[in-house]
């Protein structure tokens, strides 16, 4: 009993932490509030269906066809669209409210270009549907396979924040960007690999999703909502505490449905959220 | 003085779209106006563009290639379709149709999807006088309204009506031996779960079942494998999900993975959509869920090709062939009295119609000649409860195993 909860949280959480490893570089080092990141998941959601079902490209494959693809749409957007405003603001701080907007916009132009595209159906796919016993609890092989990719990526990319120089400018700039340019850091590049590199993991996370939900291309809001509260949790720009914070989310999740109710995970959720952001408002690792 | 300036081409550009839109104006004598309001963006998007959308364009279609719309002295008036976006927006909606009666003048006005815009939608309706075939609207009180809206229809039942259905389906089940009296049920805290878990509840305990797994979970669950592992657990022989689209499907496959093979698996909205199959990889047969038709109806099997053949999609077996059967009636009954709203309404009230579905005669302003439970057998979802309604097919129990 308490090992299936164990195990289902941890395979949830590592879904969602994935999902929001994206968001929490792109705001944690773009400064970039991105509204339409749940649609650009989406996007490479319907992406790997379309691969899947047009080409019988396998999706473990065309996952690795997607994340180059996500980081080349995320610095064109940037470069086109989130640039001027980041010159624009300057040091005045009037880039969030400004990112805000302009992605709000986005966001209904991402989420029209996909229902004219896609339609308004529901769309799954199924692939490795199948339960594979991990200490005797059954699990869906697929859902399996997107914690797999949970723990090699945001560890990989945990390592690579605190381990090595490049991990270091990136840090310098989620930290201070006014004086980054005093060491020698391009913040603009650094920015925009910060931008292109979360729409990256936002493009590995919807594809991954795409493998076990059933999907829409009206749901980006709920993504979006599901990474911003792990990304508040966990810190703004910290990539281990939004691993973390993913983690404990989906473990709190099974258990209050297991335990207690399952009509009161979002509850939950939103309860832990709330006391997070009152006794921690920078993020359980974010640094005050 | 010749030179093709800025100015002269945007004013060229304005001209021809006057001209554009002008075109239409021309044979304004002969069109019938027919204006609907649908959720083409946001959350309702999904069932609209299933259920709804691909019907109006099929019957505007199929009607205009005939013809148009015959009028009781004969003659036959193409179909204009004025359509807006509600954005799944309650009150975009009520604008819509406002505009539509006032500003339009639209001579007939089709419903929105769902209960709930139907019901947004009533009082307005009932205030211009047009009639509202609620196709889409599962309501308990539909008797109510369509006594407090005298020109409402309401077609597709109440939470009761299924849950009863199902309750039924059961107990003949478990008379035969087939199940034991333990059922695992769970239903999504919105609207359509709430109502059918009311509805079930009493039922399930009046016909002596045991409720051993009764919860709710919230709109927008996406994990359902806590839920069912308690499921698999609870020694019951019957699942019962009354449950949304996106639901419906990850419950399914997380049945299929888990291996969770109870003998009665029931899952609310989208077991019937045309999709279904697929998510199960083919292993549906033995799913249970709500709707249903009757495969060998007179117009069904012509309806399901057509209906693939010209949107792209094969229609859900729920509601779509109600949605058709509707816009057949209002044809046929404009062809014998018109266009007037008062003796439009009165007819399609009184009268009888030949529809896909068979020959429809309302009572008391409802469809009550429906489908509660279905069940997908040879990959065709049938029609399994009122088990005495004609064409119905033979529930099969227990569930063959995924």
């Amino acid at each position: 009993m308490i090992m299936t909860t164990l195990i289902l949280g941890l395979v949830l959480g590592g879904t969602y932490a994935l999902l929001a490893l994206g968001l929490t570089l792109q705001y944690g080092i773009a400064r970039i509030m991105n509204l339409a990141y749940g649609e650009l998941t989406l996007a490479a959601a319907f992406v790997l269906v379309a691969l899947f079902s047009g080409l019988g490209l396998s999706p473990l494959a065309a996952i690795v066809l997607i994340a180059p693809a996500g980081y080349g749409v995320g610095w064109l957007l940037y470069t086109v669209m989130m640039r001027p405003l980041v010159r624009r603001s300057g040091a005045s701080g009037r880039l969030e409210v400004d990112s805000i907007l302009a992605t709000f916009g986005l966001l209904f132009v991402v989420q029209g270009v996909l229902l004219v595209i896609f339609g308004a159906n529901l769309t799954s796919i199924s692939y490795l549907d199948r339960g594979v016993s991990v200490l005797g609890v059954s699990v869906a092989l697929n859902r399996l396979i997107a914690f797999g990719i949970c723990v090699v990526v945001g560890g990989g990319l945990a390592l690579a924040m605190t381990r090595t120089r490049w991990g270091l400018t990136m840090r310098a700039v989620a930290l201070t960007p006014g004086s980054a340019p005093l060491v020698g850091i391009d913040v603009n590049r650094v920015a925009r690999q910060g931008f292109a590199l979360g729409t990256a993991l936002a493009a590995t996370g919807g594809a991954s999703i795409a493998m076990y939900q059933t999907f829409s291309a009206t749901d980006g809001v709920i993504f979006t909502m599901k990474a911003l509260i792990i990304v508040i949790m966990g810190g703004v720009g910290n990539v281990t505490g939004a691993l973390i914070a993913g983690l404990a989310l989906g473990l709190v999740e099974t258990f209050v449905a297991t335990a207690i109710d399952p009509g009161l995970t979002l509850a939950a959720t939103f309860a832990i959220f709330l006391v997070v952001l009152l006794w921690r408002p920078q993020g359980l690792f974010g640094r005050g | 003085m010749d030179k093709f300036t800025r100015r002269r081409s945007l004013c060229a550009m304005a001209l021809a779209a006057v001209a554009l839109t002008a075109q239409p104006a021309l044979a304004d004598g002969e069109t019938v106006k027919i204006g609907y309001a649908v959720s083409l963006t946001g959350p309702n998007a999904t069932g609209a563009g299933i259920t709804t959308i691909p019907n109006y364009k099929l019957w505007v279609k199929d009607v205009n290639d005939a013809g148009g719309l015959e009028m009781p002295d004969g003659s036959k008036r193409m179909i204009e379709v004025i359509e807006y976006d509600d954005r799944s927006s309650n009150q975009d909606l009520v604008r819509a149709i406002e505009r539509l009666a006032s500003q339009d003048k639209v001579d007939l006005i089709l419903p929105p999807w769902s209960t709930g815009a139907n019901l947004a939608i009533a009082p307005l309706m009932d205030r211009f006088g047009y009639p509202q075939l609620a196709v889409t609207a599962v309501t308990d009180k539909a008797p109510e309204f369509a006594g407090r809206w005298k020109r409402s229809f309401w077609m597709l039942g109440g939470g009761h009506d299924y849950a009863k259905g199902l309750v039924e389906v059961l107990t003949a089940a478990r008379e035969a031996g087939k199940i034991n009296d333990k059922v695992a049920v769970v239903s999504v805290a919105d609207g359509f779960g709430i109502d059918l878990i009311n509805g079930a509840r009493p039922a399930f305990e009046e016909a002596g079942f045991d409720l051993v797994y009764d919860k709710s979970y919230p709109l927008g669950t996406s994990d359902f494998a806590a839920m069912m592992s308690e499921a698999q657990n609870s020694e019951a022989d019957s699942f019962v999900a009354f449950s949304y689209p996106p639901d419906s499907f990850g419950m399914t496959k997380t049945a299929i993975s888990m291996g969770y093979n109870p003998a009665v698996f029931y899952v609310g909205v989208g077991g019937a959509f045309p999709i279904y199959p697929g998510i199960t990889e083919g292993k549906s047969d033995g799913v249970m869920s709500i709707g249903g038709v009757d495969v060998n109806g007179p117009g069904i099997k012509d309806y399901f090709a057509h209906h693939a053949e010209v949107t792209g999609n094969p229609p859900d077996s729920w509601a779509s062939a109600i949605t058709y059967a509707s816009l057949q009636m209002l044809e046929q009954a404009v062809k014998r009295v018109g266009l007037d709203h008062a003796a439009l309404a009165e007819e399609l009230s009184t009268g009888s119609f030949d529809t896909l579905i068979g020959t429809v005669k309302l009572e008391d302003n409802q469809l009550r000649d429906l489908w509660w439970v279905g069940q997908w057998q040879d990959g065709v979802f049938k029609g399994v409860n009122p088990s005495d309604k004609p064409g119905a097919s033979a529930p099969t129990i227990p569930k063959p195993e995924w």
